[in-house]
């Protein structure tokens, strides 16, 4: 009776497939992405997709995997693929895209390769960008003029930007307090863990963690030091305390307490919303290493189809839809699937062909920017590595303990070091003990 | 055992196999479970591999873990002492008969009627640095000994102290408790001690808090269990299960919660649960142990 109302539940009397897609947005991003669905529905009989936001939907994916009942397709982010990929969570989409007579050399090549090296890993693909970003410097062009600044100028180097920083630094005479900063490591610093890498050095070289290994992570972590030390570690924390929600008009690039924050394609999103008519620049983040230009971060929400899926068949179908576009849209009526959950979000696409529509009435005043990015050579995206939920958090860890002057650079990340390099051997052993056969092939090709 | 017992313990277990079914799918098998798991590599997605008592042995070097219990010993040994002073103290001054007694008694009470996610959020107002109203209220004081307050949740070495003092919100609870057996004591013991010549603090530490002490102790023991258990206000506070800033405020339920559900580490978060358990188990017989002589159950 149990199979007969599943099976009813999914079979239901119209006769079509019913495929359930759980996705992390609510609000308009979640209703950019209804969009497409919708129009993802009416574009087929036979398969109907009821997407559904879920908070926190990693874990209720890993726990509706883990009880044998997952979505179809969950919408997860990128550090998800790897770790669910080496549990076996995961169903590989190279037999789908072969279906669909291309290898899938070929089919990731349709992508700009930032995006398309998150999907492969241990030689299959995992996953499929649904919404990208790249991060890039946003400043402040009011503070950048009052501090006597040219304001079209952005600082192009990390020297630049702590001298910039300097100059854009407003104290209370009396007191010494701060009234406003040029630049913070930690404000917002979603990207934090990717200033090593910034300075040129590495996470990870597809063998080992090599967080206290390279002497560029060092500089980094030093340069983080600094700040706190030029400023004073008491006068950031007073200062930083008053700080409000990022999505608030208190947030502190918003309302002028930070002049500079490397930030990703939302912001002009969030800038209309939260402090109209402000008067912002974007560039590249200044370079820190010789010869990393126009370094960037690059994440995308990523589209993956569970273990246990009922339906992965149709929920392949709808990845496929969701990765294509009307190459030749040239009104908003004509945007299809990746293009228009992407032009709705006012993000760049992740696809390197961008319809004249999608390119040329984009929302976002600067999407030509993270579009170059994206094509960047030294666009970087989180270590390809399981335990990278844990290694970030001890990364975050690092950041947090230099900044607030608890720890020297050298001993923070020694700490680290040791503690992720045993969490590594621990999952590589579980890894070997489960795929003996796929241990031996199983040192990937490796990102700098 | 006659027919009769037989049919008896026949019926009585029908009559509860609901809730035995209920209990042994629901508590027993997971807790069962979890043992299980605390000596297997375990990362829920696969089956489990015994690996013995690797787990454990893994724990004793993990610093983490051990700051995160250093951290919850030092929530528990201040939030519960703190805890049972508000809440005392607070009854004491709900039974003594002023006029509209009923309406502060209410009043007292209200904040535990606040869901935690809710108070948090108030919370982290109230601990603004800049902003907040205990550092509005503080900064004219402090300042006549010409130092500033503490930014609080911003601070590795403030954080937790605001934490403990969020937690004497939440006494509610335990007041409720303390006043019911207030209203216990019998009257004449007052007026015998009075007549004596015990003063007010004599009578309530020859009278009173003997004759709670039962009271006290069941307090102290749901403290300690509630306490070593602290997560949703840290959760919702330091914004995830970091311990921000700088793991001061990462305790034993947020280390195993991330090991469990980030990382992907049941086993190692089971084996955390048993360790837990037994912390709980030993500080309760300590506990009971220690206060034998001055719990007092009187007829």
């Amino acid at each position: 009776m149990l199979v007969a109302l599943l099976l009813a539940s999914c079979q239901q009397s119209d006769g079509k497939v019913h495929i359930t897609y759980w996705e992390k947005w609510t609000g308009a991003e979640a209703e950019a992405m209804q969009k497409v669905v919708d129009q993802f529905n009416r574009s087929q009989d036979k398969i109907v997709v009821e997407y559904l936001s879920v908070s926190r939907v990693d874990q209720k994916t890993l726990v509706a995997t883990a009880g044998g009942d997952p979505p179809d397709v969950a919408g997860l982010w990128i550090q998800n693929i790897y770790s669910f990929a080496d549990h076996d969570a995961l169903l590989p989409l190279d037999d789908f895209i072969r279906r669909e007579g291309v290898t899938t050399r070929e089919w990731l090549s349709r992508y700009y390769s930032v995006y398309a090296d998150m999907c492969e890993y241990q030689g299959k693909v995992w996953a499929l960008p649904s919404t990208p970003t790249t991060y890039a410097l946003h400043w402040n062009k009011a503070m950048f003029r009052a501090a006597g600044l040219d304001p079209e100028r952005p600082p192009r180097t990390v020297q630049e930007l702590d001298a910039f920083s300097e100059r854009l630094t407003k104290t209370d005479p009396k007191t010494g307090e701060i009234l406003e900063l040029g630049f913070l490591p930690q404000e917002p610093g979603w990207i934090s863990w990717a200033y090593a890498q910034w300075f040129g050095g590495q996470l990870w070289d597809g063998r080992e963690i090599t967080l206290a290994k390279r002497p560029e992570n060092l500089e980094a972590y030093r340069w983080v030091e600094r700040y706190s030390k030029k400023y004073g570690l008491d006068r950031i924390k007073a200062f930083t305390s008053g700080f409000g929600n990022f999505a608030s008009p208190q947030n502190p690039f918003f309302d002028g307490k930070i002049a500079m924050v490397f930030q990703g394609v939302w912001m002009n999103n969030f800038i209309r919303q939260f402090a109209p008519g402000m008067e912002y620049g974007v560039a590249p983040m200044p370079t820190a290493a010789p010869g990393l230009e126009r370094f960037t971060v690059a994440d995308a929400d990523m589209l993956m189809i569970p273990r246990g899926s009922k339906h992965p068949d149709q929920a392949w179908e709808f990845i496929k839809f969701v990765s294509s576009h009307n190459p030749e849209a040239s009104s908003q009526k004509e945007l299809r699937g990746m293009e228009l959950v992407c032009y709705l979000q006012e993000k760049n696409s992740p696809l390197s062909h961008w319809s004249p529509f999608f390119t040329e009435s984009h929302p976002h005043p600067f999407i030509g920017l993270f579009r170059g990015l994206a094509e960047s050579e030294n666009a970087i995206h989180s270590p390809k590595i399981g335990i990278w939920q844990e290694y970030g958090r001890e990364v975050n860890s690092v950041f947090e303990n230099v900044r607030l002057l608890l720890e020297s650079p050298p001993e923070a990340l020694q700490f680290a070091q040791r503690r992720v390099s045993d969490s590594w051997k621990i999952h590589r052993e579980s890894l070997v003990r489960r795929h003996p056969e796929a241990i031996a092939e199983k040192d990937p090709e490796i990102r700098p | 055992m006659t027919a009769n017992d037989l049919r008896n313990l026949r019926n009585g277990l029908a009559f509860c196999s609901l809730w035995l079914v209920g209990m042994g799918v629901f508590t027993v098998y997971p807790v069962l479970a979890s043992l299980y798991y605390s000596f297997a590599d375990f990362s829920v997605l696969e089956p489990p591999v015994w690996v013995g008592a690797r787990n454990y042995g893994r724990l004793v070097h993990d610093s983490v873990f051990w700051l995160s219990l250093k951290n919850t010993l030092v929530y528990v040994g201040l939030s519960l002492p703190l805890g049972m002073l508000v809440s005392i103290s607070l009854a004491v001054l709900l039974n003594t008969g002023v006029r509209a007694m009923a309406l502060f008694r209410t009043f007292f009470y209200l904040p535990s009627l606040v869901p935690i996610v809710a108070s948090s959020m108030l919370w982290l107002w109230i601990f603004n640095g800049t902003y907040g109203i205990l550092n509005a209220a503080l900064k004219p004081l402090l300042a006549v000994f010409g130092t500033t307050p503490p930014t609080w949740l911003a601070d590795p070495d403030w954080a937790k102290p605001a934490l403990v003092l969020m937690s004497a919100w939440g006494v509610g609870n335990s007041m409720v408790i303390y006043l019911a057996a207030l209203q216990d004591v019998p009257e004449e013991l007052y007026e015998s001690a009075q007549i004596d010549g015990a003063g007010w603090w004599r009578r309530i530490w020859h009278v009173t808090l003997p004759m709670i002490s039962p009271v006290i102790y069941f307090n102290l023991i749901m403290g300690i269990i509630g306490s070593l258990q602290v997560f949703s206000q840290v959760f919702v506070m330091t914004g995830g299960a970091d311990g921000a800033p700088a793991r001061s405020t990462l305790f034993y339920a947020l280390y195993l919660f991330s090991t469990a559900f980030y990382d992907l580490r049941m086993g190692y978060a089971s084996a955390m649960a048993w360790i837990l358990f037994l912390l709980i188990v030993g500080l309760t017989l300590l506990a009971t142990k220690l206060s034998e002589k001055r719990v007092h159950y009187g007829g």
